[in-house]
């Protein structure tokens, strides 16, 4: 897949492995594992839709729609059912994986605004459907008393425990989708991406790979939602809702959609943001997250991951000019 | 109404303004301002609210809008979703979570007619509704400013080509759209209370019925929204009130999903549009 | 390499009835015609006749109000694109469709789609097939990049690469889908004579290959030099067809070119002396 990406992987591995090690140390920021427990669940999510934004250049706003689905099939096939929650799982993401393909099919044919319009109908349908539904999810207060979810016999309710759990399935996801992106299926994306016609006319069935990037995405999303229903052990409607949408949309754009790597970056930056900084600002929350929002939109719609190359462009032409001016 | 307001905007610019919704819910919250705190009668709460909201279209055109002319469809979405939110928080800020109403317009109970009961506040929404489709529709077909918007939805460039100043034709849809939609916000606060969050529900069900009558249609999204109201309340009796919200939205991407063009709008029109 | 053997006498695209329309426009109205396999076949008119909305119908960018479309005798009118790509044709587009922001190389890549098979899971796993098959991709992209002449371009971005090289890429993309019938939209457009020759040399190049060529152009000397048989459009109509010889002369076709009077000279025009034709 490319050896920038691998080094930037194995760097990105280490970092993670030894993270808790140093922070555990420091009593104020040891909570920080915490965090960067939700941070893992919640990549998973915007990997899925880096993919579809960055790569295959559609919008959803339903990503959040998915997490709940595969948080309360996690959740209702282990308590009403006593379904291992590892078999909850698997379920979980093949009932999102339909409900992506049954939407995703009529959906995609539309483009831009009415895309957007479509998930989002279909993400706040899906939230009331999740409120409303008490005998089955509990209605607005939710499902409780989630088990945790066993490894071997092995009970895992550490933060430790989790922490290693949730970002070493991170990693296999990022693996999964690097390697996804560094063939044919990942050319014919960004193909589509940037001229759909030609890429058509070049035998890539756009429409199917459109659907396909959809049904990944919410699978993905789905994976997040069962680990957060098992981490939190209980969950109500008001985590899977628009707001949580445009949150995961943040979180990507914040980063660079055009790179998974953004979305890791930026995923972690907000979910930092929002646990940490931003406790004490809670009624701002809202506010500063458009505010965010409108300005990487508006100045930096390539994302952090962006700047890097920016800077190393601006100098590089600067140089060059020196060099004209002398010569 | 909130309906119409999507379609002036978009009729002039294809864009699809996801902070309509807030539009509405600012003009309800300004008027409960203007008539609960200062005091002022009814109908210049309703003037004001109005205005004051209209101003809020015109900054949001002037400040940011104009700015993001040029980038791709995708970052203009999130344009309009982050000032949507940021407008929702704000007013969380001013106002609190909290509900707020106003008196109906005309006081008295509910005339009966032919066994149903209608109360004399949908009996303004219906009116003033109806005055400003007859006011927009006479507004885009004679007037020079109207025909003018509607050449920039055909062709940007060839608008500017001859003469028609685009920027300008862009800040008066905003306007328009912040006024119509404001008004809605009064008109149903009498009836239904208004609050900081209510804006979205209500942007997407305007949006159900703008896609449903054709985006561009005025008539159309009267129709529509007649409908969409309609289906609502029938469902309302068998569903529990939360599904009844769900029931706009389904209706929405139902339309988006087998005729994106609208009840109203053409076949040929809506190929040529780029969705 | 061979892409195509020659095929019966058949002719390989046949349009019949053929009728395209928005809303009051007819762009097409009501064409018939036949194309042989193996030559390099002219589809001229003037601007608006239709020449690329023909193109787009044949290509399935567009579903055809009425006609019917058959490709080697199978009918392909109002399929999806990609479907038809995969049957065997292929396109370049008028302004250069090139994926600007992928390498020339993965720009050429991306055509071998058609005749490739790995999906997600095959390629997010990376299963054993799949490495075997992306070096298989690279090869044969390689090979038409070298056939088109730009393998030393192959590392850069698709989108820095002047408009003549954009053009041949775009031609030498559109050949690794290995199509048997390949339609150039204006491949000349803004190409200066030397590069407009060296053009003119891929495409005998590409009809040698056993690939038939259908080329909309307005460089009437390059058309009147590689032809081997004209179309012209004229409103939506097949206004006359033959040899470029045969069309040379007609009358018809002059005058709805540029007027009786100057027509004749356009389209006659000899080569100025001292340089020599192909």
């Amino acid at each position: 897949m490319g050896r920038k990406n691998w080094l930037i992987l194995l760097g990105t591995a280490v970092f993670i492995c030894i993270f808790p090690v140093l922070v555990m140390k420091i009593k104020a920021i040891s909570h920080y594992v915490d965090v960067m427990i939700f941070a893992g669940i919640f990549t998973l999510v915007s990997i899925g839709l880096s993919l579809l934004m960055g790569y295959a250049g559609q919008i959803s706003l339903a990503q959040a729609a998915f997490f709940g689905i595969g948080a309360y099939t996690s959740g209702i096939l282990t308590t009403r059912f006593g379904l291992n929650p590892w078999a909850a799982m698997p379920a979980g993401m093949v009932l999102c994986g339909l409900v992506a393909w049954i939407v995703g099919v009529p959906a995609l044919r539309l483009k831009g605004h009415y895309l957007a319009m479509a998930t989002l109908g279909f993400g706040v349908i899906v939230n009331i459907f999740l409120a409303e539904q008490v005998n089955l999810t509990g209605g607005p207060s939710g499902l409780t008393d989630i088990p945790a979810m066993r490894i071997a016999g092995f009970k895992i309710s550490s933060e430790i425990a989790w922490y290693y759990l949730v970002w070493g399935i991170v990693f296999c996801a990022l693996i999964f989708c690097l390697q996804m992106l560094h063939s044919r299926v990942g050319r014919a994306l960004r193909a589509i991406h940037e001229e759909e016609k030609a890429a058509e006319s070049m035998g890539v069935p756009t429409a199917r790979y459109k659907v396909q990037v959809f049904v990944v995405g919410a699978m993905l999303a789905a994976i997040g939602g069962s680990l957060y229903a098992h981490y939190v052990t209980c969950i109500n409607p008001s985590s899977f809702n628009l707001m949580w949408s445009i949150r995961f949309m943040l979180m990507v754009m914040v980063g660079g959609m055009h790179s998974l790597w953004g979305a890791l970056a930026g995923t972690v930056l907000m979910t930092f943001v929002g646990n940490e900084w931003l406790q004490m600002f809670a009624e701002f929350e809202i506010l500063v997250y458009g505010s965010i929002l409108l300005a990487v939109a508006l100045f930096l719609p390539g994302g952090i991951v962006s700047v890097v190359p920016m800077i190393a462009e601006r100098r590089r032409k600067r140089s060059s000019t020196i060099e004209d001016a002398v010569s | 109404m909130v309906a119409i307001g999507y379609n002036a905007i978009y009729s002039v610019t294809e864009i699809i303004n996801f902070a309509q919704g807030e539009f509405v819910m600012l003009g309800g919250l300004f008027a409960v301002f203007f008539a609960g705190t200062l005091h002022l009668p009814l109908y210049a709460a309703f003037l004001c609210a109005v205005i004051l909201t209209g101003c809020v279209g015109f900054a949001m055109d002037r400040f940011i809008i104009e700015r993001a002319r040029d980038k791709s469809v995708l970052s203009l979405i999130v344009i309009t979703l982050a000032l949507s939110i940021m407008l929702k928080g704000s007013a969380m800020l001013w106002w609190g979570k909290d509900p707020y109403s106003l008196p109906a317009f005309s006081p008295g109970g509910p005339i009966r007619i032919a066994g149903a009961a209608i109360q004399l506040q949908a009996l303004w929404i219906l009116g003033i509704c109806a005055l400003i489709i007859i006011g927009l529709t006479l507004f885009f077909r004679k007037s020079i400013y109207g025909q003018a918007m509607l050449a920039c939805a055909n062709n940007a460039n060839a608008a500017r080509l001859a003469g028609i100043p685009v920027g300008h034709m862009v800040l008066l849809s905003f306007v328009l759209s912040a006024i119509i939609g404001a008004a809605a916000g009064v008109l149903i606060t009498p009836v239904s209370m208004m609050d900081y969050d209510r804006g979205a529900l209500l942007g997407l069900k305007g949006f159900g019925a703008a896609a449903l009558g054709g985006l561009g249609q005025f008539f159309g999204a009267l129709a529509a929204g007649l409908l969409l109201g309609l289906a609502e309340s029938f469902c309302a009796g068998y569903l529990s009130s939360g599904y009844k919200d769900a029931v706009a939205l389904f209706l929405l991407l139902l339309v988006l999903f087998l005729k994106p063009e609208g009840l109203f709008g053409s076949r040929e029109a809506a190929r040529l549009k780029k969705y | 390499m061979t892409m195509a053997a020659p095929r019966s006498d058949a002719p390989i695209l046949r349009i019949e009835g053929l009728e395209m329309r928005f809303g009051g426009v007819a762009a097409l109205q009501g064409i018939d015609y036949e194309v042989p396999g193996g030559i390099i076949q002219a589809l001229i008119g003037p601007n608006g006749a239709g020449k690329t909305t023909l193109f787009n119908c044949i290509s399935g960018v567009l579903e055809p109000s009425n006609g019917i479309i058959s490709f080697e005798g199978r009918r392909i009118e109002g399929l999806a694109p990609h479907k038809i790509a995969k049957y065997g044709v292929s396109r370049t587009f008028q302004h250069v469709a090139l994926f600007k922001m992928m390498t020339v190389l993965e720009n050429v890549m991306l055509a071998r789609h058609p005749r490739t098979r790995c999906g997600f899971l095959a390629a997010g796993f990376r299963l054993p097939g799949m490495r075997s098959e992306e070096a298989r991709i690279r090869e044969k992209a390689l090979e038409y990049l070298d056939l088109v002449g730009l393998t030393e371009l192959a590392g850069l971005d698709a989108g820095t690469l002047p408009l003549g090289k954009q053009k041949i890429l775009e031609i030498g993309r559109a050949l690794a889908t290995e199509p048997r019938l390949i339609l150039l939209d204006e491949p000349a457009g803004g190409l200066n004579m030397r590069e407009t020759e060296e053009l003119g040399d891929l495409i005998q190049q590409i009809k040698n290959l056993g690939v038939t060529v259908l080329l909309v152009e307005h460089d009437m000397n390059l058309i009147m030099d590689i032809s081997d048989r004209i179309m012209v459009l004229n409103y939506g109509e097949v206004l006359a067809s033959g040899t470029p010889a045969e069309i040379k002369e007609n009358s018809a076709v002059i005058e709805a070119y540029l007027g009786v009077e100057n027509g004749a000279s356009v389209i006659s025009r000899k080569r100025p002396e001292g340089e020599s034709g192909y």
